[in-house]
């Protein structure tokens, strides 16, 4: 009777054991998740795709939760507003490493952040994702970059290469080139781009004069391009910018065989139902759309799962341009993780550099600068937008692919005049 | 060689565009020329009264010009209460200068947060048919979106300059800003005049923000872009003198656009600061200062 007495206490014993075993261990789970810091443009000019992209990374840590998160770890991500401004970055990377102490970092959107993150990065030996940077590992040749920017290896180049692969089509061919552009890193890098492929194209750079950052009325910088006669203007502008020189373009009544480029911004809707059928005729370069050939697994689901998201939000309300990349990046950081059951950048560095991987927008391979190893930019134009109607903008009735050739869902309207009839 | 067509458009653009900016700087004027307030967020109140124009056009279909008229008077009653703290924190204790200055600094940065927590930070526009309407004199292209902004701001000057030369409590503004103590023995109370003056510029920058909104598409940040120009055309235009103000913001409008043109855009605001700093050395109080 004693003997049976002292065997269900040792039974007891073990199961109480066992479940406070599973408990600790729950709550382990529960209390040390893998924490992605990261700064996001939530205010200043930025911030527009800033908050498009901060929800599709929401949205990606919801699906990573919900498949039992990473290693068995919840994800948790911890982020602060860097308010569109490069001096910010690197105290909050200080913070987010020191203070918070996250496991992983990525990077806030778009080149100047990109370029304030880096060195942190490159101190601390970890892994970062750039979120639509340009050339921005270019000189530092960092091997644990990845650049989430489908413009490869020389990107500089590739920011135009688009624009110029459709122009090279056209019948007789454009001989003059205006630019208009900003006097920023960004600006300078498509002045470059184009410099360089109107050099391989023998054609005459007739306008290449940047403007401040800071200007807003873009009239008299119109007419003086126009007053050049271009064939092409390319134009390269940030968000805001971008607005202000398509409405100048409008209203000057600028006419050349193609118009845009490099206008950065102009896939948001917000601008686009700013702009309405003044954005007709101009062309600009796209990274995704939902055309039939660009729609990869999980890329539609996330789709409808941001554009639900995304009216309470006050963010995009369509989310074509930065928020699919915002969650294939955390995609792929999550695959090296798992591939490598680690957290060291040294091991994930090297484990991204050696695979491809499967995203909702597609496969993704790294070259050894960290740039996408085949770059994959198009080129769409806006036609026959009637109003300013967020629905002109869904789909790819209006945002016409007009290149590369084997992506085409339309021909290029051109001279430009003719697609704003 | 320069077109006549593109000189003609670029000295027209530089007047319109330059116009508003005096509709803009004409309550910097007020503040920091007549009363030596600092209000480094006057440009955020512009931004204010865009957003103001923006809601009442959304609520209640108005055009940003009528919506002008019921930003004023709130506007006036912010400037009020924003004086009051002002005063009572810094002024009447003598610190003034730099701790007001962080207190306008802070004013400008919670507001634009508070923008953004309401509005978000995409950006806003008048759906007025105008604001993609322009009107063509000979080789001259007149936007309306900058046409109707000048004249506005020509009414914004004109009355805010008449309010001052022609009413009592204008000229006991002017003279509260020469002598505060002489105005204080002559029975009348500076601090209630000073704080009537504020409002008014306050009430200025709501104006001038709907006129803003008409111009170009609003976001909470955009005040900011215009900080170095108001103040510098209050100070060029001679701290305090409305129609100075007015012609120095045509003059700096004017010099950026044929600088663009002769030399390039990017040399434009090296230009027209240079300008200023090249007036205030032959004469320090500005092109209209006593």
């Amino acid at each position: 009777m004693r003997q049976k007495v002292s065997v269900l206490r040792r039974l007891g014993g073990c199961a109480i054991a066992v479940l406070a075993g599973a408990l600790a261990a729950t709550s382990a789970l529960a209390a040390d998740p893998i924490k992605i810091g990261f700064s996001m443009a939530q205010s200043g000019p930025l911030a527009g795709s800033g908050k498009s992209a901060l929800l599709a990374m929401k949205i990606w840590a919801e699906d990573q939760n919900a498949k039992g998160g990473l290693l068995g770890r919840p994800v948790e991500l911890v982020y602060y507003d860097d308010q569109s401004n490069p001096a910010n970055v690197p105290p909050i990377y200080t913070k987010l490493l020191d203070v918070d102490k996250v496991d992983l970092i990525n990077s806030g959107y778009a080149t100047p952040i990109i370029a304030a993150a880096l060195p942190i990065a490159m101190q601390h030996d970890m892994v970062l994702m750039g979120l639509f940077g340009l050339a921005n590992n270019a000189k530092l040749n960092y091997d644990k970059y990845f650049s989430m920017a489908p413009t490869g290896e020389d990107p500089a180049k590739v920011a135009t290469k688009p624009f110029f692969d459709v122009a090279d089509q056209l019948v007789p061919k454009p001989s003059t080139i205006a630019v208009i552009t900003p006097d920023i890193q960004f600006g300078h890098s498509v002045l470059e781009g184009t410099r360089a492929a109107a050099e391989a194209r023998g054609m005459k750079i007739v306008y290449d004069r940047t403007f401040p950052p800071s200007m807003t009325d873009f009239s008299t910088l119109v007419r003086e391009v126009q007053a050049t006669n271009p064939d092409l203007v390319v134009v390269g502008t940030q968000p805001g910018q971008s607005i202000n020189v398509a409405r100048a373009i409008a209203e000057v009544g600028l006419n050349a065989r193609m118009i845009g480029g490099s206008m950065t911004g102009l896939q948001t809707t917000d601008a686009e139902t700013i702009l309405g059928p003044q954005i007709n005729g101009l062309v600009n370069f796209a990274y995704w759309l939902p055309a039939p050939k660009l729609q990869f697994p999980g890329s539609m689901d996330f789709l409808a799962k941001y554009q639900a998201k995304a009216k309470a939000a006050g963010v995009d309300p369509i989310g074509y341009y930065v928020a699919p990349w915002a969650y294939a990046d955390l995609q792929i950081l999550a695959a090296a993780v798992e591939g490598t059951k680690s957290l060291e950048g040294d091991k994930l560095g090297a484990f991204i550099h050696a695979n491809t991987f499967k995203t909702i927008i597609g496969d993704v391979q790294f070259g050894p600068g960290g740039e996408w190893a085949k770059p994959r930019t198009f080129l769409i134009q806006f036609q026959n937008v009637k109003s300013k109607d967020a629905n002109e903008f869904t789909g790819t009735d209006h945002l016409v692919l007009v290149g590369p050739p084997d992506m085409k869902t339309g021909d290029l309207i051109t001279p430009f005049d003719k697609a704003r009839q | 060689m320069v077109s006549f067509d593109l000189l003609a458009n670029a000295v027209v653009s530089g007047v319109l565009l330059g116009g508003f900016y005096a509709g803009v700087a004409a309550g910097a004027t007020i503040s920091f020329g007549l009363l030596d307030i600092a209000n480094i967020a006057h440009p955020a109140f512009v931004v204010f009264g865009a957003y103001g124009a923006f809601v009442l056009g959304q609520r209640f279909g108005l055009d940003p010009l009528v919506a002008a008229l019921f930003v004023v008077p709130v506007f006036y009653l912010a400037g009020l209460a924003v004086h009051q703290v002002y005063h009572r924190a810094f002024e009447r204790r003598g610190d003034d200068s730099m701790r007001g200055l962080a207190f306008f600094f802070g004013l400008m940065f919670v507001g634009e947060v508070v923008l953004i927590l309401l509005f978000g930070v995409d950006y806003r526009y008048t759906s007025a048919a105008y604001a993609s309407t322009s009107i063509k004199i000979g080789p001259v292209a007149l936007p309306l979106r900058q046409l109707i902004p000048f004249l506005g701001a020509l009414v914004i000057l004109a009355a805010a300059q008449l309010f001052l030369s022609r009413t009592f409590i204008g000229r006991a503004i002017l003279g509260v800003a020469q002598d505060a103590t002489a105005i204080r023995l002559m029975g009348a109370d500076p601090v209630r005049l000073k704080r009537i003056a504020f409002a008014i510029s306050i009430a200025l920058a709501g104006a001038a923000g709907a006129l803003l909104l008409v111009l170009e598409p609003v976001e909470p940040a955009i005040g900011r872009e215009f900080i170095g120009r108001v103040f510098a055309i209050a100070v060029l235009g001679g701290m305090g003198s409305l129609p100075g103000t007015w012609i120095a913001a045509v003059m700096l409008g004017v010099i950026e656009n044929l600088t663009s043109i002769f030399a390039g855009a990017s040399w434009a605001p090296a230009v027209s600061f240079g300008f200023l700093l090249l007036t205030l050395a032959v004469r320090p109080s500005g092109l209209f200062g006593r």
